[in-house]
């Protein structure tokens, strides 16, 4: 029997860097709309990922004002895929680890993002039928 | 001052910033009156390749509408005047065929690289 499955991925980038991070949330994206329960440990400098502070801004290069670039926000996209999760009677749970939040100063973080520790990785890790590391390169 | 920028990460964050952050910079450099040359080695050199294209990127009900169009980043660089050069060993070890590449480019052998970068002040490696 197929039941309901729960995952937990430990992302470790940065946002605007590679495309690592684009990648695990299209990963979570699929999970999300599997309904599946996920978890999400957000260590170093993933903790940006749902900075409340993102903003648009326009691009010279582009030759776009804000509006019209339109500019990918990381935070948009954790929210997204929490409601995608919600929508479909799962869950996300996604966890900023707290001493990389300190150290960075990354404290203003999104509606449904909690503070935690390297345990609840743990913990989460070990109630997941899998755990997927992407860590930073 | 002459700069010759190496780029080999290639399609690094290009969905989150819809273009790639150097070729990005380039050009903003290059408004600002920078006088550099690029040379796309290893996995960038599919930037040359005109014929890549972007899937539609979307999460939940968030969707991105600007995907990167990397080749016409590229191109847009040659416009400007600045010279790309593509090493043709990285072409060749990815199956990639000349006929595949944008106009204006020119290829160089790895083993001319040497000889390329002294005639320039400043090598930055991306």
């Amino acid at each position: 029997m197929m039941g309901k499955k729960t995952l937990t991925f430990m992302l470790m980038d940065a946002p605007f860097e590679n495309a690592r991070t684009t990648t695990a949330l299209r990963l979570i994206d699929i999970a999300a709309r599997r309904g599946y329960d996920i978890n999400v440990f957000a260590y170093e400098g993933a903790v940006y990922l749902p900075l409340a502070a993102q903003a648009r801004h326009a691009n010279a290069v582009h030759g776009t004002d804000a509006a019209e670039e339109d500019h990918p926000l990381p935070r948009e996209w954790v929210a997204a895929v929490m409601q995608e999760a919600a929508r479909n009677g799962g869950k996300l749970d996604w966890v900023n680890c707290g001493l990389c939040v300190d150290e960075r100063g990354a404290n203003e973080a999104i509606a449904g993002v909690r503070r935690g520790s390297p345990a609840d990785f743990w913990k989460m890790a070990g109630a997941s039928d899998n755990v997927l590391v992407i860590p930073t390169r | 001052m002459k700069v010759l920028n190496i780029v080999e990460t290639a399609y690094r964050a290009t969905l989150e910033e819809q273009d790639d952050p150097v070729v990005w910079i380039l050009h903003a450099m290059k408004g600002a009156g920078a006088d550099h040359s690029v040379v796309l080695s290893g996995n960038a050199v599919n930037y040359a390749v005109m014929a890549q294209g972007v899937p539609p990127l979307m999460f939940g009900d968030k969707v991105q509408k600007h995907a990167p169009h990397i080749a016409e980043q590229v191109a847009g660089l040659i416009a400007k005047g600045v010279q790309v050069m593509v090493v043709r060993e990285c072409l060749a070890a990815r199956g990639i065929d000349e006929e595949e590449l944008m106009d204006g480019l020119a290829l160089v052998k790895q083993a001319a690289l040497p000889k390329v970068m002294n005639g320039y002040d400043q090598v930055w490696h991306w």
